[in-house]
């Protein structure tokens, strides 16, 4: 029953550096079209989370469906084309700082996609504008845009390739709280524009009310409570309390980061 | 008595501990080095088939063939005309002792184009290439740039490490063979201008003295050097650690190991031609 609206699960996935515990069996599942939100505190694991999904890292052990079929056994080619379905905003931008914004969005279309530079930077253009940047952006490096219109430069080249499933860790970090709505709302929008499921990671409590379906919390390296965003402040568990509260006394010790 | 008795054990008891201490730190480091050793070869491996499979980044190519080739012309240029000069003047003060300054030209021209040109110009571009290649990767790696590539369906050993590495293989012969030709004219200058020898004798002595092998040996050690250099540079930037740290000490391995790998690849590939 499950299995048709289920895009990504994940089942007891295992990750550590050296002898650092990171995820100590992270269980989670997406539903297909639903925005699920990642909340948790600084170096709990929720980037590894992420990357662990992308293949950008190997997870030590678990399983990780996406679409039904478990990524970690792919290899090589078939991996990849998993990997086509994914679009991924970085925490930092990660934006090419030698190439131009436009090349930036474009980058998927040209080298994934296979189109050519004239077709991917009418699209790369259009992506720009459906972000709110003007065509004159377009030509400028990355180093030269503020935080902001990086981060919507980012937004954009996430989107620029239709993927079926779009990761934004931490998207609002770093900008101020108008600037930080503005990319609430272009996520909102891109997301129900593509139809895509949405997995974000945030610790801004505006930003999970306004784009989450569902929430997760992460703490010690376990999701400790799921659910809708509406029962988020009823949870009745103490931890998502405090979190969601803000508060420096409760469950959650103040050395907790691991 | 039985004061010094226990003492004396245990002093013995620490520096057997000690000792011990020793021994691991010794197998720790050397399990590291084969582990690194076996993770550089793998990468090594890596970068060079794919460069035999599609899709071929050549915009990015032609970028690093003007980076590193073209714009190290001047330091290798400089660095093999001191180089010839100094030869020149070297030999003048060691063989007019035994009469044989004739033999000036000869030595410069062996000099050059077998040992000088390609080591120089090697380590030159290490500090030069090697440095800003481990730099630009790194800083890629640390921004998650690397990531990005990724998740956008481009293989980052295409991207970034095949261009780097194949066009600093193939441009790394060219310098040096300009290398050889200047090197080879700052000895002319030193000889001609300040030790009084003729210069149509100077130039046919070279000319009839110099043997094809001598040129082409050091072009060979050239590639290996060029390879060297682009291929530190790529591995330790690519496996930097986080933080500006991370990429500063990337930067010093690259340099470093890539000096070190030159001047045992000489001595090796010295062997491998000349005996
Ligand atoms: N590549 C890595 N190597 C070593 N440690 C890492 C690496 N990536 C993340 N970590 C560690 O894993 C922990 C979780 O990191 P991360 O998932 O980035 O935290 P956050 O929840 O804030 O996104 C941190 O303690 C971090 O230091
Ligand atoms: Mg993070």
């Amino acid at each position: 029953m499950t299995e048709a609206t289920t895009k990504i699960e994940l089942r007891d996935v295992r990750k550590s550096f050296g002898d650092k515990l990171v995820l100590r069996g992270v269980d989670l599942k997406v539903e297909k079209g639903k925005s699920m939100v990642i909340i948790g505190g600084s170096g709990t694991g929720k980037s590894v989370t992420l990357k662990c999904v992308l293949g950008l890292l190997n997870a030590d052990g678990g399983e990780i469906n996406v679409d039904g079929q478990d990524v970690c056994k792919l290899r090589g080619r078939k991996r990849e084309e998993q990997m086509k379905k994914f679009g991924m905003l970085f925490q930092g931008g990660a934006l090419f700082d030698s190439l131009p914004v436009w090349e930036n969005v474009a980058f998927g279309l040209i080298h994934g996609k296979r189109m050519t530079r004239e077709e991917a930077r009418v699209i790369a253009i259009e992506k720009l504008k459906a972000v709110g940047l003007g065509e004159k952006v377009s030509t400028l490096l990355p180093a030269e845009l503020s935080g902001g219109m990086q981060k919507r430069v980012s937004l954009a080249r996430a989107i620029a390739t239709n993927p079926d499933i779009i990761f934004f860790d931490e998207p609002t970090t770093g900008l101020d709280p108008i600037m930080a709505d503005v990319i609430n709302e272009l996520i909102v929008q891109c997301v129900k524009d593509l139809g895509a499921t949405a997995l974000s990671i945030t610790h801004d409590m505006a930003s999970v009310r306004k784009i989450a379906d569902d929430v997760a919390m992460i703490y010690e390296g376990r999701i400790i409570w799921t659910g809708p965003v509406a029962d988020l402040d009823h949870s009745g568990n103490p931890y998502v309390d405090q979190f969601i509260h803000g508060r420096a006394d409760g469950p959650i010790g103040r050395n907790t980061a691991i | 008595m039985s004061d010094f008795k226990s003492a004396s054990l245990e002093t013995a008891r620490h520096i057997s501990g000690r000792a011990l201490d020793l021994c691991a730190m010794i197998g720790h480091s050397v399990m590291q080095f084969f582990g690194s050793v076996g993770r550089l070869t793998e990468f090594a491996g890596k970068a060079v088939a794919h460069v035999f499979m599609p899709p071929w980044f050549f915009k990015q190519m032609g970028r690093q063939f003007v980076d590193i080739g073209y714009y190290s012309l001047a330091v290798v240029g400089l660095t093999a005309l001191f180089s010839g000069m100094v030869l020149a003047l070297q030999s003048y003060t060691g063989f007019s002792r035994f009469n044989a300054e004739g033999a000036i030209a000869n030595v410069v021209a062996l000099s050059i184009t077998r040992e000088l040109a390609p080591v120089l110009a090697g380590l030159m571009v290490a500090g030069r290439i090697g440095a800003s290649i481990a730099a630009e990767i790194g800083t890629m790696r640390v921004t998650e740039q690397i990531d990005a590539l990724t998740t956008l369906s481009v293989n980052p050993m295409k991207y970034l490490v095949v261009p780097r590495v194949f066009a600093g293989t193939v441009i790394m012969p060219f310098l040096v063979l300009v290398a050889d030709i200047i090197g080879i004219f700052g000895g002319f200058i030193v000889a001609v201008f300040k030790l009084g020898f003729g210069p149509y004798t100077y130039i046919e002595q070279t000319w009839n003295f110099l043997e094809w092998n001598d040129v082409a040996s050091g072009l060979v050690k050239a590639a290996v050097f060029g390879f060297i250099v682009t291929l530190m540079g790529c591995y330790n930037g690519y496996n930097s650690a986080r933080g500006a740290q991370g990429v500063g000490a990337a930067t010093t391995n690259a340099v470093v190991s890539a000096s070190i790998l030159i001047l045992i690849f000489n001595y090796l590939l010295t062997q491998m031609f000349f005996s």
